[in-house]
């Protein structure tokens, strides 16, 4: 699986397990939907707060990243554990339609809300038919 | 060329380095699975750790309303169960739909001294952090020497 995902690419592997081949960082799950607008993405990072969460877009590339922190005892003992990595990344490439300089995000109990408009100018309108 | 294998010392210096070869080697990856553990991508997933005193499990389940957790716990058994709804949007078209949705459990086998009268539990950024209180008597306690 690449790193880079198209963002409005239907995959067949959309099933697949994200997190499974990363050993370094995790591939936070992700919903990507489209309506008249643009597109809006919603990404799972648990633990990340607004300050700990970096987006970066340029023209075609959308990069999430986020550091997730928890609070810990300092002579705290892991007895088991799922999650083996505190960092979440994961990236997207957009196209020319959407416009990466209005992309909007907002956070709520560790869920990410992308919202990518579509340019201005390419946004669907209503084709009036006129009777003559 | 090893140095006097001999040498009290030196036998301990060796295996504090076999360790960190095996550290290094295996990192966390090394820690046991539970048995009712669950595979990778499941949701919610969770993280056990304990002090002397007290056992912290967290829960990374992102997107929940605090009311919508459902835990009990039974001798050292918790059990947490709850669901998430998903956001529907019958105009959008979906690319992709990665991210769990609907009920979920999950049962995690505490250490056996957990004391189930003192649990705590807050919410925050997506992570449950349930906090138990280790009984009294099995605290570590040092034993003094005459």
């Amino acid at each position: 699986m690449p790193d880079t995902q198209h963002v409005a690419q239907r995959t067949a592997e959309a099933g697949q397990q994200p997190g499974t081949d990363h050993a370094y960082h995790l591939v936070p799950p992700a919903d990507i939907l489209e309506d008249g607008g643009g597109i809006t993405l919603r990404l799972d990072m648990p633990g990340v707060s607004r300050d700990r969460l970096r987006l970066e877009a340029d023209r075609d590339t959308l990069l999430i990243e986020g550091e997730m922190q928890i609070a810990m005892a300092p002579d705290m003992t892991p007895l088991y554990a799922d999650i083996q990595s505190t960092r979440f990344s994961r990236s997207f490439t957009l196209s020319g339609e959407l416009d990466a300089e209005k992309i909007s995000a907002s956070l709520v109990n560790g869920v990410l809300a992308v919202k990518i408009p579509l340019r201005s100018e390419l946004k669907p309108r209503k084709i009036e038919v006129q009777v003559s | 060329m090893f140095g006097n294998p001999l040498e009290i010392d030196g036998l301990f210096d060796h295996l504090r380095r076999m360790e960190r070869t095996v550290d290094q080697l295996f990192g966390n990856r090394a820690m046991p699975a539970g048995i009712r553990s669950v595979s990778r991508g499941s949701f919610p997933l969770v993280n056990v750790g304990a002090t002397d005193a007290e056992v912290h499990v967290y829960l990374f389940a992102p997107g929940i309303e605090s009311r919508d957790f459902n835990l009990t716990i039974q001798k050292n058994l918790l059990m947490i169960s709850g669901q998430r709804k998903r956001e529907v949007n019958d105009k959008a078209t979906y690319f992709r739909r990665e991210r769990f949705d609907g009920e979920f459990k999950r049962v995690i086998t505490l250490p056996e001294d957990v004391d189930p009268q003192q649990v705590s539990a807050v919410y925050r950024d997506g992570v449950l952090q349930i906090v138990l209180k280790r009984h009294e008597n099995s605290k570590p306690r040092q034993i003094q020497v005459n």
